[in-house]
């Protein structure tokens, strides 16, 4: 009904149209920026969402998988003392602690589950996994700690060196700046053996610095006479520019059958 | 962009904030389950081991 009524428009003039395309090239322009505004605006919300993954989803995810991971291994039962009619109290049994030659497991293969390690001094953190390689797609980035091939195995002549992320991926390096010399770092393997190992020094090298895990660090092609763990990670953290170390010698080995180690019952 | 998807979405306002909710953690889930492992990486960070 209205295309009866309305009058044909008059032509436009000449600055008429002008205006007009002018108008309409700034509509174009406006529209340009708009998209590209609304674009940078969706990859800032994307970049969000990428360090809330990193920081935080990795973290849920890996400590679900490596607590199941370490519930899943094949220990044995620790013994615990029965209450006697005398009173002695229940509880967990001290294993004494033994400095003879220790038993070492052969390497197993790679990406597989062979011991944790828990270090009293990280309060709060729960017993880790320690897996066979160090590369972060099969090992650190899914199964947690990752032990350097071809490096000694718990409680070998030589140096048993881990690796492990200290940030993200449940972070089970995440403390180690809190260790000090003495501290003990117990390592339980599947064959069913705790190595106490105790911190002796800590540093912080180049990535390039192979020499920290050779058998005797600092001094590659030595030949060991020290049962030594190391311990490597990033510093710092949320960085790739040094790596942070930690040495220690192992100060005792005991059978899982014979108890628990002092130092995880708040003994040492 | 998202002014155009607007428009061309069907029904009500309500219906509409439901489809663009929905796709919008549609995305969110798929980046982090492909998208991200993907990428992390090539990220400049979180390298733990020596000798590489």
């Amino acid at each position: 009904m209205s295309s009866e009524t309305t009058t044909e428009p008059a032509p436009l003039s000449r600055r008429e149209r002008r205006k007009a395309g002018r108008s309409h090239a700034r509509d174009v322009a406006y529209g340009i920026v708009g998209v590209i505004g609304e674009l940078l605006i969706t990859l800032g919300v994307l970049l969000f969402a990428f360090l809330l993954w990193q920081l935080w989803w990795t973290d849920v995810v890996g400590n679900r998988v490596q607590a199941d991971i370490v519930a899943e291994l094949p220990f044995e039962p620790v013994p615990t003392a029965t209450p006697t009619a005398s009173g002695a109290p229940a509880g967990p049994v001290v294993a004494p602690p033994r400095r003879d030659e220790p038993p070492v497991m052969a390497e197993p293969p790679h990406a597989t589950t062979f011991a944790t390690i828990q270090v009293p001094r990280w309060a709060g953190e729960p017993e880790r996994p320690i897996s066979q390689g160090t590369d972060r797609a099969t090992v650190l980035d899914v199964l947690g700690a990752g032990h350097y091939e071809g490096t000694a195995m718990p409680g070998g002549l030589g140096n048993f060196a881990v690796a492990g992320h200290r940030t993200t991926y449940a972070k089970p390096f995440n403390r180690v700046e809190e260790l000090q010399v003495g501290d003990p770092l117990v390592i339980r393997t599947t064959d069913n053996i705790w190595y106490v190992y105790r911190v002796t020094s800590t540093e912080i090298v180049d990535p390039s610095n192979v020499g920290v895990i050779a058998p005797v660090p600092g001094d590659p092609g030595a030949v060991p006479t020290e049962r030594l763990i190391t311990l490597t990670t990033c510093h710092p953290m949320f960085s790739a520019r040094e790596r942070f170390i930690v040495h220690g010698v192992l100060d005792y080995w005991a059978p899982t059958s014979d108890g628990t180690p002092a130092e995880l019952l708040g003994g040492a | 962009m998202y002014g155009w998807l607007w428009h061309r979405l069907p029904g009500p306002a309500a219906v509409r904030a439901l489809i663009l909710t929905v796709a919008a953690l549609a995305v969110l889930a798929a980046c982090f389950l492909w998208v991200f492992p993907a990428v992390a990486p090539f990220m400049p960070f979180n390298e733990t081991t020596v000798g590489e």
